[in-house]
């Protein structure tokens, strides 16, 4: 079977505390429509909330706002947080283990460890792009 | 009974202090705990603590969302406590905020309870 293309939706915040209630509940009522379930729900509204907190706290020198790009496909949904840190704070961000959570790295943390996928890639204005995939079960 | 409402675009966190001792106050949370509300909680906690109380429980069972700024307003009050002799419980019935604390480890730093009750009889 041929896969279906996949549905793109664009939203940006600005990079301010008070609007990352708007990308996460952005992000619920696109998964809820996708029927991911309930637990897998949550768990992508704190990880793409997570993120733009993390965006806010790294990437104030990197625009007034926030751009995320929201991908669902046949296998899943795909986030990408665009310039979510300076490309400098690389090693460090790789250095965030999914296996043990430590103090002032929860948000990170919490990335891994809720979604299926999570990378960097350099956006090519200096700063890194956060990619991040929820896997959707079979069955 | 202290009431501290923090509101703004929609987002609002309910917080009310109630004292049950000179050193024991219960701390109850109504809203989602983000990164925009959070300071609030963290001001209430803050206060408690510079008044003197050590032993504080923390009601989250209205509590609909919490994230890691969260989790780092729970873990500070916690720090500040302990180097007076004293503890933090919460109160937390709700699945996917128990898992929050199951995947971060915090279960084992917290005294988590199903009701009040228990919270505040597990502080003594």
């Amino acid at each position: 079977m041929m896969p279906t293309k996949a549905d793109e939706i664009l939203l940006t915040i600005p990079r301010r505390a008070e609007y990352v209630a708007v990308a996460r509940l952005s992000v619920a009522a696109l998964a809820g429509r996708m029927r991911f379930s309930i637990e897998d729900v949550e768990d992508i509204k704190l990880a793409v909330a997570e993120a733009c907190t993390g965006a806010i706290s790294r990437g104030a020198s990197l625009g007034e706002n926030i751009a995320l790009k929201f991908e669902s496909n046949d296998a899943g949904l795909d986030v990408r947080l665009v310039d979510f840190a300076p490309e400098s704070d690389i090693e460090e961000l790789r250095g965030v283990s999914s296996d043990h959570p430590r103090v002032g790295a929860l948000g990170t943390y919490l990335v891994l460890a809720l979604m299926d996928e999570v990378r960097y890639e350099p956006s090519g204005s200096g700063a890194l792009d956060l990619v991040m995939s929820k896997r959707q079960q079979l069955g | 009974m202290v009431n501290n409402v923090a509101e703004g675009r929609g987002l609002e966190m309910k917080i009310a202090v109630r004292s049950l001792d000179d050193a024991t106050s219960v701390i109850e949370l109504n809203g989602e705990i983000d990164v925009y509300t959070s300071p609030k909680v963290k001001d209430a906690v803050g206060s408690l603590i510079d008044s003197g109380v050590y032993h504080i429980v923390i009601d989250l069972a209205h509590v609909r969302y919490i994230d890691s700024t969260g989790l780092g307003v729970l873990i500070g009050g916690l720090k500040r406590v302990r180097e007076h002799g004293g503890s933090v419980n919460l109160v937390c019935d709700n699945p996917q905020i128990r898992k929050i604390f199951d995947i971060t480890g915090l279960v084992k730093i917290f005294g988590i309870f199903d009701n009040e009750d228990a919270a505040v009889r597990a502080l003594k």
